[in-house]
């Protein structure tokens, strides 16, 4: 007994929703050979700019392209306004969150949170105890994972508040359209994405330590062989920042510097693509070569900001996930705008014995995991996959929550067959510096596999251009 | 900038400009390939060519003689081998990967698509390859490369250690060429002697120098004439002289603290062959002058990865 889906195109029947009906009448004009041709230039495009991730153990030198769908996913101009106001409000209440844990913890002694929860999490960095960081800032840039549920509500899936990729694919992804499609766009008012770089590095540089002028900002990247590094080199080109790895830099009395050609050069902020245990070999994992040795020493000193702060992985985790709503209530004094999808958290025993009474009718995350791995999902899953799924849940509790199985949104989308619906997410960018900022939209994912709501690029998701509309 | 940043860009260039030496080696000789009897004339410039290019040992690995249609494959298309011309083509490209946002959007793109489009030429290929076609092409994609470099970059850091890479690797290309072909120099081979026509046009044609040949001198061609063309003429792009001035000014518009005794040394270089006259130059005998060239060029290179590149770790 499946709901069926919200479909972001049509009503009930087969009429087109207010805000699609331009395009829509738009699509049925085309004949059929135009977007298959539209497409192949697409593919072409991107591999010529060289968007596309290195595949390892296949043919020499085989570089793969993340599907671009041609179908737009359109947001109306009220819808965005609402999500863009409750995303606001999320974010500062889950900066307020990772400055309290830690300072005072007013959280955790008010009760609102189980402290263990907090202090005994693998992501929590007991080094930034006590460190003020500009701002009182930590997350920086958050891609928060947005999806629509049968009745039409946006629910917050997840927050990403170590290192969010994905943001060059919504600019790429809008450049492409308008290349394709020019026609389109002066038919809709569709909100611009191109400044994004700008008003990141505005961000960027409004959060350099205090009393540094004109702040050298750097984009630190684990490298050419990195997944994402694509992302990196684009925004580090976009704002004209010099791109870095860890080789590149060094400490010396509590400062950063970076090794250029004119001798040893002071670096104020950085932003880092690379996660927390590889920042520093001295505190973190000692076998990174990805790092700095020393960093930490001159972070804390407050003599280089790091976006996004060190230890801000506690509050993405899925076990604190479920009590972000009450941080916003207990930081902002605030009703959550946008609600979470109903979470059962497995070490209490009554969500427990519901849980396991229902396995093949939820999805079952793994606390810790990412990307759509170590997740059970009921309703696709074997019985095997159940009962081992229900023994690991048995044997360690704390390490999952579940929720019920969403029936995700659906767009229309160009796959083989044609057009036809597939799940899609949304990922907004959110960032926070002197203020907070969104740029309107952000990036779609859509699971290319019939029936499928695992919109990962891993596991054979793509993307689509997000347009939001303005009045 | 970034020392590493300098330090890719560099090598982006070098990468590619060694690609179409290899390529225009290819050319002459795959042109003098065929023209009747040129037989034994062809296997020797081949095999002089690997020595100088040190090119010979990794491929008396893979074949037992030198046969033309072999070599032609192994220093262009071999995949395994780091000296072919698609090697090259790779290095260039990895370099400027890694560098991609230093890089003007339409170098990147000029140098992502060389490679895309060599890899789907070599890998995929169904059938025996064109070398003819592949080297020219290769040309091709240099010229554009090199075009695009200076119709879009900015004049700043970043533009002169592409330049000093592209000058580097040009001398001591043309250094090896003359190497090979040192047995037809010879000053003294002026007279009496008639130089192979067949070496001659490799020769020039694999330094661009065929026609400028014939406008600078008007007459026929000489042994001294060709070394004064290729090592002392101040506007023959190719020549000595000429690469050593573009790396010195290059050098100048870069320098840094520690980079003086290099700089010297590059400005040393640029003299002695701007005010030399060639027969000083060829007292020792050229073989000679040509080894002690490229050692200093050798020098200059370690010395500008030292100053720039790849500074010494901070202690």
């Amino acid at each position: 007994m499946a709901k069926a889906p919200y479909d972001e195109m049509y009503l009930k029947g087969s009429a087109g929703r207010a805000h699609y009906l331009g395009y829509s009448r738009w699509l049925e004009g085309q004949p059929g050979d135009r977007l298959i041709q539209k497409r192949a230039e697409a593919d072409a495009l991107f591999h010529r700019v060289g968007i596309t991730f290195a595949v390892y153990g296949q043919e020499e030198g085989a570089e793969r392209l993340i599907p671009f769908d041609i179908v737009p996913r359109v947001l109306p101009h009220e819808e965005w306004t609402r999500l863009e106001t409750g995303l606001k409000q999320r974010v500062r209440a889950l900066n307020a969150f990772i400055h309290d844990i830690y300072h005072d913890q007013q959280i955790l002694k008010a009760g609102v949170i189980p402290p263990e929860q907090v202090l005994c999490n693998s992501q929590y960095r007991p080094e930034m105890q006590g460190v003020d960081v500009p701002g009182g800032i930590y997350a920086h840039i958050a891609g928060i994972d947005i999806v629509r549920d049968d009745l039409g509500e946006f629910k917050v899936l997840e927050d990403n508040l170590r290192v969010p990729s994905g943001v060059s694919y919504m600019l790429e992804n809008r450049k492409m359209m308008m290349r394709l499609f020019p026609e389109l766009f002066s038919a809709h008012r569709v909100a611009p994405v191109d400044h994004y770089p700008d008003v990141l590095l505005d961000n960027l540089r409004s959060v350099a330590p205090i009393g540094v002028a004109d702040p050298t900002v750097v984009l630190l990247t684990a490298g050419a062989h990195n997944s994402a590094y694509f992302e990196h080199a684009f925004l580090a080109q976009q704002m004209g920042i010099e791109l870095v790895e860890g080789q590149d830099l060094f400490v010396r009395d509590e400062a950063v510097f970076m090794r250029t050609t004119q001798g040893p050069q002071r670096v104020d902020v950085m932003y880092r693509r690379i996660d927390d245990d590889f920042m520093d070999p001295l505190v973190f994992r000692p076998d990174s070569m990805l790092g700095v040795p020393g960093l930490m020493t001159a972070y804390r000193a407050g003599h280089i900001t790091i976006a996004n702060a060190i230890g801000t992985g506690v509050a993405d985790d899925k076990s604190i996930y479920p009590y972000v709503p009450e941080m916003i209530r207990f930081y902002l004094g605030q009703a959550p705008i946008i609600g979470n999808v109903h979470t059962w958290v497995l070490r209490n025993p009554i969500d427990r014995e519901y849980v396991l009474a229902h396995l093949p009718e939820l999805v079952v995350k793994e606390v810790h995991g990412a990307g759509g791995y170590g997740m059970l999902i009921g309703p696709a899953a074997t019985q095997d996959e159940i009962e081992n799924f229900r023994r690991q849940i048995i044997a360690t509790p704390e390490r999952y929550i579940a929720q019920p199985t969403l029936a995700l949104s659906t767009c229309p989308t160009f796959v083989e067959a044609g057009l036809a619906p597939r799940h899609i997410d949304l990922r907004p960018f959110v960032l926070s510096g002197r203020e907070v900022t969104i740029v309107p939209g952000g990036l779609t994912r859509v699971a290319l596999r019939e029936g499928s709501l695992v919109v990962n690029s891993s596991q054979g998701g793509g993307t689509k251009d997000t347009w939001v509309l303005e009045t | 900038m970034l020392s590493r940043t300098a330090d890719h860009m560099y090598w982006m260039s070098r990468y590619i400009e060694r690609a179409e030496s290899v390529a225009r080696l290819v050319d002459a000789h795959y042109r003098m390939s065929l023209l009747p009897h040129s037989g034994e004339t062809l296997a020797d410039s081949l095999g002089e060519t690997m020595k100088a290019l040190h090119m010979d040992e990794a491929y008396q690995q893979k074949h037992a003689s030198i046969e033309p249609r072999a070599v032609f494959e192994f220093i262009t298309v071999d995949r395994d081998f780091t000296g072919s011309i698609y090697s090259c083509l790779r290095c260039a490209r990895e370099n400027a990967r890694a560098v991609r946002g230093s890089l003007t959007s339409e170098l990147w793109e000029t140098l992502n698509t060389t490679w895309l489009d060599a890899r789907s030429q070599i890998v995929r290929r169904s059938s025996q390859i064109d070398i003819g076609q592949f080297v020219e092409w290769v040309k091709e994609r240099s010229h554009l490369t090199r075009g695009v470099t200076i119709g879009t970059m900015m004049r700043d850091e970043a533009f002169h250690f592409t330049r000093i890479g592209t000058f580097l690797e040009r001398a001591d290309s043309t250094a090896r060429i003359l190497t090979a072909h040192q047995g037809d120099l010879v000053p003294g081979a002026d007279a009496g002697v008639v130089p192979d026509p067949y070496q001659w046009s490799v020769l020039l044609r694999a330094l661009s120098a065929f026609e400028v040949y014939r406008r600078v001198y008007r007459d026929v061609i000489t042994p001294s004439r060709v070394a004064q063309l290729l090592i002392l003429r101040d506007d023959m792009p190719r020549s000595l002289l000429r690469c050593c001035k573009e790396v010195y000014t290059n050098l100048k518009s870069v320098a840094n603290e520690q980079s003086e005794e290099t700089e010297r040394r590059a400005g040393e270089m640029h003299a002695m062959l701007h005010f030399a006259r060639m027969e000083e130059l060829t007292a020792g005998g050229l073989p000679q002058f040509l080894e002690q060239f490229l050692a200093k060029l050798d020098d200059l290179g370690h010395r500008i990865s030292t100053d720039f590149l790849v500074p010494p770790a901070e202690v």
